[in-house]
């Protein structure tokens, strides 16, 4: 885990009293909303349908279970009792009160956390591969390029005002499992031919209402040019990112209206200026950073009581056999928690079960756990003769549903039930098609499905890259849904395309019924 | 019922707990729905708005929402939207509909 620096500590702290006193100035009047407006989407508090939301960052969906418990506090003391993770791997209040802000973002930073950048024309929370530092197949762990280009991206001078909002995911194997290709900016830890360590980077990808596959500008760029680098894409977007119209504004657009070729040139140009000038702050850092991402120390320790109890308990059988997945430890394993059982909101938990998970971890996860982009949470270092116990622990909870990867593991954002923005509901619509497919039980024997909901054309749902993807739309103040198939959020990235025209809110179950029955 | 599909209400959120909130004839904002004053008279309504933009700082986001109205003249909601704005989201009983 990333320990704050005094620095980092100071910082926080003073966003929190400057914060404090925005709010009291807009509710004394002092401040309008139109002034507040920018100041509290800076500290990612926004406006829903209902109420406020306050969006907390997790970067690169990494959690110590003190941090849990926090969140869980937080969601009893001033909220409704629950919290919702998110596709960019943070999490989200729904029904904060405004004069209770300050006092959630005090409490945040004493676990060193915070909301600063989860909204706003900046760089947003950074996201990485959720299994980083864990997986049997990593390469390298993300994290600390990932921490790297959060401290660079935090609170940046130049770039706090972008012509959009722009989202950095970094991965460090050849599994995609944080869509990077859907990316402002895709960032791959790789090795060239002679070994040498680097970044493959990749621009201008995009889902919302005209998505785009990220395309290669850099093959190979040595670790110590990244921070050169990220100045040159953020500078060449800066100048000529379209700030005319809002839909036309994110790098993808760019892209696409200047070309790969053009687009690079610029890059190319503006960074060996950069790069001529750049101190190397990074790398007076980067080894600090790597230390506080130092693999845990395993347990030697017999694993028998894993395979026994697979052998007696059907239902631990089942959930192991979709629930995890191989660890470079092959006593280990990672566990990742289903907050998607069937008919419930996908990435919703109760306080209840952020305060088992946070126990959980510290117990039998190393005290780490990490936010899935899938909406899921991940215990990323369980012992296999624990994993019986571990099991026990989350079914008491509810947290035991063993879909991961199936039909039911439905990523889906809040919808018209919480978004402003949403054009129809897509909780409902997953909560109908989970249950319909567990009462079929026929969802393991369908295997691998990735389902995706949004509940408008701005796609937080991921919808354009789900093997089925349903959009909500607003025809003549009726919900509809238009269902795509064949998009792919992986490695070999795609995009779905439209089957059909829109079906009604109440036929919606049956169409993907019927889809997977062909 | 009969839709008057001009017929126009004041809407915000309120500016503290952020919870939706209605214009009433007194002028206060109340949190149903049913209290709230409707405006047959477009120009009347937008009249009314821009005052409280200008004015009110105790709600923010307000907007003119269509409306029809019940056989007994109360305003209801016509769009599915503004229907979740006056019992909270579906997926859970949270919101106004647990008041």
């Amino acid at each position: 885990m990333y320990n704050y620096t005094k620095f980092d500590k100071d910082f926080v702290s003073h966003r929190v009293t400057q914060f404090r006193d925005q709010v009291k100035r807009r509710i004394d009047g002092s401040l309008t909303e139109e002034e507040f407006r920018p100041l509290r989407l800076m500290n990612g508090l926004y406006l829903l349908l209902h109420a406020y939301m306050l969006r907390v960052a997790i970067p690169y969906g990494t959690l110590s279970s003190s941090q849990m418990h926090t969140l869980a506090d937080i969601a009893d003391r001033f909220d409704k009792g629950y919290a919702h993770f998110t596709t960019r791997q943070n999490v989200q209040y729904h029904w904060p009160k405004l004069q209770d802000v300050p006092e959630i973002l005090d409490a945040l930073a004493k676990v060193e956390m915070h909301a600063v950048q989860t909204s706003g024309s900046c760089v947003r929370s950074i996201t990485a591969d959720h299994f980083a530092g864990a997986a049997l197949d990593e390469d390298e762990d993300p994290r600390p390029t990932a921490e790297i280009v959060r401290q660079w991206s935090t609170d940046h001078p130049e770039f706090a005002f972008l012509p959009r909002k722009f989202k950095v995911a970094v991965i460090g194997s050849k599994d995609d499992r944080a869509v990077t290709n859907m990316h402002d900016i895709g960032i791959t830890l790789v090795r060239d031919a002679e070994g040498n360590e680097g970044y493959k980077f990749t621009v201008g990808g995009g889902l919302g209402r005209t998505p785009f596959i990220g395309k290669l500008v850099r093959e190979f760029l040595p670790r110590e040019d990244l921070v050169p680098y990220l100045e040159a894409i953020l500078q060449v977007y800066n100048q000529i990112g379209r700030r005319d119209n809002k839909y036309k504004a994110r790098i993808k657009i760019t892209m696409h209206e200047y070309g790969l070729e053009e687009l690079s040139n610029r890059i190319e140009i503006n960074f060996l200026q950069q790069k001529s000038v750049y101190s190397g702050a990074d790398q007076a850092v980067i080894e600090r950073i790597q230390n506080d991402f130092a693999e845990p120390t395993y347990k030697q320790a017999s694993i028998a009581s894993f395979e026994d109890a697979r052998e007696a308990d059907p239902l631990f059988r089942s959930f192991t056999d979709t629930n995890l997945h191989p660890h470079k430890d092959g006593d280990y394993t990672i566990v990742t928690v289903s907050l998607k059982a069937h008919g419930k909101t996908p990435g919703d938990a109760s306080s209840e079960q952020m305060r088992a998970l946070a126990k959980i971890a510290k117990k039998w996860s190393h005290d780490e756990l990490r936010v899935s982009h899938e909406q899921n949470i991940i215990l990323p270092h369980v012992h296999k003769g624990d994993l019986a116990t571990v099991y026990e622990a989350l079914r008491i909870v509810g947290l035991a549903t063993a879909n991961i990867g199936l039909i039911s593991d439905i990523i889906a954002c809040p919808g018209m039930d919480y978004c402003d923005l949403a054009t129809a509901r897509s909780i409902n619509i997953a909560q109908g098609i989970a249950i319909r497919f567990d009462e079929l039980k026929l969802e393991h024997d369908i295997g691998q499905i990735k389902l995706k909901i949004s509940g408008c054309i701005n796609a937080c749902g991921h919808h354009h890259v789900g093997h089925i993807g349903i959009l909500g739309v607003d025809k003549k103040g009726t919900e509809y849904y238009q269902i795509t198939l064949g998009g792919s959020a992986d490695e070999n990235s795609a995009l779905g395309k439209i089957v059909g025209p829109a079906f009604p809110y109440d036929d919606v179950t049956d169409a993907v019924e019927t889809i997977v029955d062909v | 019922m009969k839709n008057i599909s001009k017929t126009k209400i004041i809407t915000a959120n309120d500016l503290l707990s952020g919870e939706v909130v209605y214009l009433t004839q007194s002028g206060q904002w109340s949190l149903q729905h049913r209290d709230a004053i409707a405006f047959d008279d477009k120009s009347a309504g937008d009249t009314r708005l821009n005052e409280i933009l200008k004015t009110d700082n105790s709600i923010l986001g307000a907007y003119l929402a269509d409306v029809g109205r019940s056989d007994e003249g109360q305003p209801i909601p016509v769009h599915f939207r503004e229907i979740f704005r006056t019992i909270g989201p579906s997926n859970r009983f949270i919101g106004k509909q647990a008041a």
